[in-house]
């Protein structure tokens, strides 16, 4: 006997799980991201310490200053839980797989003036360390953060950012083959350029603090260098030769700008938390953006020249006032 | 001798996959369960891209297999061509 | 201007490139302290490159067939719940199994996402680094998907609505706890072992393969797809696991015996783990396709021992517990659900009592125990419930200071004594299920003292709902149990006269009659 089940109407039990209707203060339906996301992180009677720090649980909200009567505040405005977010990266790596394609096909890459590709490479292909810095540094946020709200955000984020050094290298080797991997990676190595900039990554791998590190590496040294980068550069190496260096980094630049969005969602609700963590956060973005300044000139100078000073002087007013619109004063 | 092996989900492109892997693995025993196929070779298993496209009269990147395995036993080695898994006993 | 061809890459020269040529070693901080945690444990690690990638997938491939499988997943996890699936399955007793795998799983997956971001962080070696941040990434998509999945489920049926407040409270899902909190607060090499290795390459595929396969025999479509699609990301995680075994192997002869001890055991750990898969296989599933210990045959002892077979030349041997695992299989599984089904006010998913027929099935299973040992064990708990006499067992359990599974599992070689062991630490006297378990607390007894066993918790005044004085005159530890775990009164006891059975039973009624 065929059963037509889809005309059977039947009054749900309840709408969603007990934790997220004492959360939304209701039954009512979740969408798939509050399913995905809230209270799920153990909290309680761990078995037992750590062996390779014993004084934190294994999930300890004293691993970093900040304070929170709810972690989960910190969550995240595009809603990426799993899916969402690698149907997300799906959808720009079929354009970005295109613009590749296309370049290749055309041989726009062969053709980019040699002048552009020398200049474009010195001062962008050593940044395939710099994301991979990032991946690393984010997953340090991911793995000792709180709450599954700032975890698995960070943790997508780190991934992101394999998939730019990853861009980044086929752009190297679209340009200019293998040979500028190894220049670059002399450069950032040596080259007095990138030393301070590599102090600034290298730092932050051992700060412990984990919500620094979030602040450090994500909204002051990506808040600058994405921007001088991707938007300024591009623009100039637009004007001078032709779109090619703009088709192969639109992957970074729109995921810029869509990161953007949920960090200063995540830097405005710890902040209105309470005032000890605003004053934290100032502390930390002021601390770091000063220091990612000094990393980020001689990178600015190779890429602008005598402009460079200027054009740092206007991204910093840009990330204070990021920082003002989240609701911290610096 | 040990066994390496498959199994996959139940799909038209997989159907393909069983196929190449029968014709290039003299000795492959096909155990058909609800929804999933297991494929048992003695010792070593191969899956070839060549025949596979073959099969799908398509190209086909090995990497592909991602979208429908349940499961392997057996070393893995990857490349451009190959799929292998294999025991070394 | 210069024209010059570019060089057509290999599969493992171009992924290298996209990886470990992107790594450097630090100079303005000292590597030991980048990566503090690779040599406490007294693994020898001399040469990081001389790690052998498994699966070779760069971001732009790993998004591309990730959204491919998450929008053929939610396509149908969509299209079953709209057209009420879940009366499409065998009988209501199978959702049961849900609720049991809600409870047991996501929260382990939750662990190991968070485990594996900490290895993708503390592994010196790129390679192993950027494969454990690709499983963690993965492992964040297996719970997800899996609550999604079952999310509708809840909807309808009791059981499942509690299941994140009780992952660390329930007497029955603190083995599981335990297993990951081990692991996880182990060094780095031994989570590896343990989640990598002895949980995803021994025993996932029998944690998995035969739920997915049960659940679409017996008509869940979600619950299979989702199986299904996260089984495709396991073989990746197996090939790692297996990959990092032979790494230490072969980095160092000293790591030979540590690494053996680990695997002899996470093997133990993750067997005692599996006994509540064995029942959910054998009693659980309305339609079976096989037996827990035909399962046990093939993907443990024959894939298992083809593994152990293949490290040999290492000089690895086979875990000192797998003769007793083989022993197991045609005891655990009954063992399990009779234990279940003596408690049945403290578990959100019902218990019954298997029909003939499906006894008669368990018998031509089980020829050496089930009519010898089990079945006049149910045939009795049969007679006392139909009688109105049906069996509760009030009392907290005991459990085993190690793997936390209660005490029920016999001497080897007697099934009808039970097994104890003890060792004392520093003035206590602590208790083990096993041989194992003991050779497990005495290896380490200053880590297993730690764990927290909630029948030894409640006397304390630990297990008690928030807001509860425990220093009022009239406290009596353990009165709430109930409130403390959050369980529905229609979530407990017999499936027989539950409202699940009720409902299911009505609505699909419904869906014959006008």
């Amino acid at each position: 006997m065929a059963i037509d089940l889809r005309t059977v109407s039947i009054t749900p039990l309840r709408q969603t799980f007990g934790h997220l209707a004492r959360r939304m203060g209701a039954d009512k339906p979740a969408s798939r991201y509050i399913e995905a996301t809230m209270d799920l992180q153990p909290v309680e009677n761990y078995h037992y310490r750590p062996t390779w720090e014993p004084q934190y649980d294994i999930f300890d909200t004293t691993r970093t200053a900040i304070k929170m009567k709810d972690w989960y505040a910190l969550k995240d405005p595009r809603q990426y839980y799993y899916g969402a977010w690698t149907l997300a990266r799906g959808r720009m790596q079929e354009v970005a797989e295109g613009d590749f394609d296309l370049v290749d096909e055309l041989g726009l890459a062969a053709a980019y003036p040699a002048e552009g590709k020398a200049q474009a490479l010195k001062t962008f292909l050593p940044l395939r360390h710099v994301a991979w810095a990032s991946n690393l540094n984010k997953a340090y946020v991911s793995s000792y953060g709180y709450g599954i709200a700032i975890s698995q955000a960070t943790c997508y984020a780190s991934m992101d950012q394999l998939g730019v050094a990853q861009y980044v290298t086929r752009l190297g080797i679209a340009f200019d083959d293998l040979d500028a991997l190894a220049t670059a990676k002399k450069d950032w190595l040596e080259g007095a350029e990138w030393q301070e900039l590599r102090r600034y990554v290298e730092d932050l791998m051992v700060e412990k603090d984990w919500f620094e590190v979030l602040v450090a590496q994500d909204f002051a040294l990506e808040g600058l260098l994405y921007p001088l980068i991707y938007e300024r550069y591009n623009e100039k190496l637009n004007a001078a030769y032709s779109p090619v260096f703009s088709m192969l980094t639109r992957f970074q630049r729109e995921w810029f700008g869509e990161t953007t969005k949920w960090l200063d969602a995540v830097i405005k609700a710890t902040g209105a938390d309470n005032a000890d963590n605003k004053a934290k956060l100032a502390e930390w973005i002021k601390k770091w953006r000063d220091r990612a300044v000094v990393a980020l000139k001689p990178v600015a100078a190779l890429a602008f020249g005598a402009e460079a000073d200027a054009i740092m002087a206007e991204l910093v007013q840009n990330l204070n006032a990021r920082a003002a619109k989240a609701g911290i004063a610096l | 001798m040990s066994n390496a092996f498959i199994a996959f989900q139940k799909n038209d492109e997989s159907r393909c996959i069983v196929e190449a892997i029968l014709e290039d693995n003299p000795g492959a025993m096909v155990d058909d369960q609800p929804s999933m196929v297991k494929i048992d070779v003695p010792n070593r298993l191969v899956i070839k891209r060549e025949t596979v496209e073959e099969k799908m009269g398509r190209s086909f990147d090995l990497q592909e297999l991602q979208l429908h395995l349940i499961t392997i036993s057996g070393n893995l080695d990857e490349t451009d061509d190959e799929f292998t898994l294999s025991w070394n006993s | 201007m210069d024209m010059k061809v570019a060089k057509k890459l290999g599969l493992k020269e171009r992924y290298s490139l996209m990886t470990r040529d992107l790594a450097w070693d630090t100079t303005y901080q000292p590597m030991d302290k980048v990566f503090p945690q690779t040599t406490y444990e007294g693994i020898k690690i001399h040469d990081w490159d001389k790690w052998e990638d498994p699966f070779r997938l760069t971001m732009d491939a790993y998004w591309k067939y990730q959204s491919e499988k998450e929008r053929k997943l939610y396509a149908i996890l969509d299209g079953f719940n709209q057209n009420n699936g879940h009366l499409s399955v065998t009988d209501a007793r199978y959702i049961n199994v849900l609720k049991l795998f809600l409870g047991s799983t996501p929260p382990l997956e939750l662990m190991a996402a968070r485990g594996f971001s900490m290895m993708g962080r503390q592994m010196n070696g790129a390679g192993p680094r950027v494969a454990c941040q690709m499983q963690a990434v993965d492992e964040y998509r297996h719970f997800q998907t899996q609550i999604h999945s079952i999310s509708n489920y809840n909807k309808y049926y009791n059981g499942m609505d509690e299941f994140a407040h009780q992952q660390s409270r329930m007497w029955y899902l603190s083995d599981g706890k335990s297993f990951f909190d081990d692991a996880i607060t182990a060094g780095p090499f031994e989570f590896m072992v343990a989640i990598g290795f002895a949980f995803e390459y021994v025993l996932t595929n029998i944690l998995f393969v035969p739920f997915i396969s049960g659940a679409a025999y017996n008509g869940d479509m979600a619950a299979m797809t989702v199986g299904f699609s996260a089984q495709s990301d396991e073989a990746r995680h197996m090939t790692l696991g297996l990959e990092c075994i032979k790494f230490m192997l072969e980095q160092d002869p000293d790591n030979l015996p540590i690494v053996q001890r680990w695997i002899d055991k996470w093997t133990w750990r993750g067997t005692r783990k599996l006994a509540s898969v064995g029942m959910m296989m054998d009693y659980m599933l309305p339609k079976r396709i096989m037996s827990f210990k035909e399962a046990w045959e093939m993907y443990v002892e024959e894939n298992g021992g083809a593994l152990f077979k293949d490290l040999a030349r290492y000089g690895i041997t086979i875990p000192k517990c797998f003769s007793q695992t083989i022993e197991e299989k045609e005891h655990v599984s009954h063992q399990s659900w009779i234990g279940f089904y003596m408690k049945p006010q403290a578990t959100p998913f019902h218990t019954w009592i298997p029909t003939p027929d499906e006894m008669d099935w368990l018998s031509e299973k089980y020829p050496n125990t089930f009519d010898k040992y089990y079945r006049p064990v149910l045939e009795f708990f049969d007679a006392q419930e139909k009688a109105g006499n049906r069996f509760d067992n009030k009392t907290a359990p005991m459990n085993c200071q190690v793997c936390v599974s209660t005490m029920k599992f016999n001497e080897p070689g007697d099934p009808m004594e039970m097994c104890f062991r003890e060792s004392i630490y520093k003035g206590e006297k602590f208790h083990t299920c096993s041989d194992h378990c003991k050779e497990i607390f005495d290896n380490e007894p200053e880590k297993y003292s730690q764990t927290f066993i909630s029948s030894h918790q409640v006397l304390q005044g630990n297990c008690e709902p928030d807001g509860t004085d425990v220093n009022a005159p009239d406290f009596k530890p353990g009165q709430n149990m109930l409130d403390y775990w959050k369980l529905d009164k229609r979530a407990l006891g017999d499936f027989n006269g539950s409202e699940d059975q009720k409902n299911f039973a009505a609505w699909r009624e419904q869906a014959t009659k006008n």
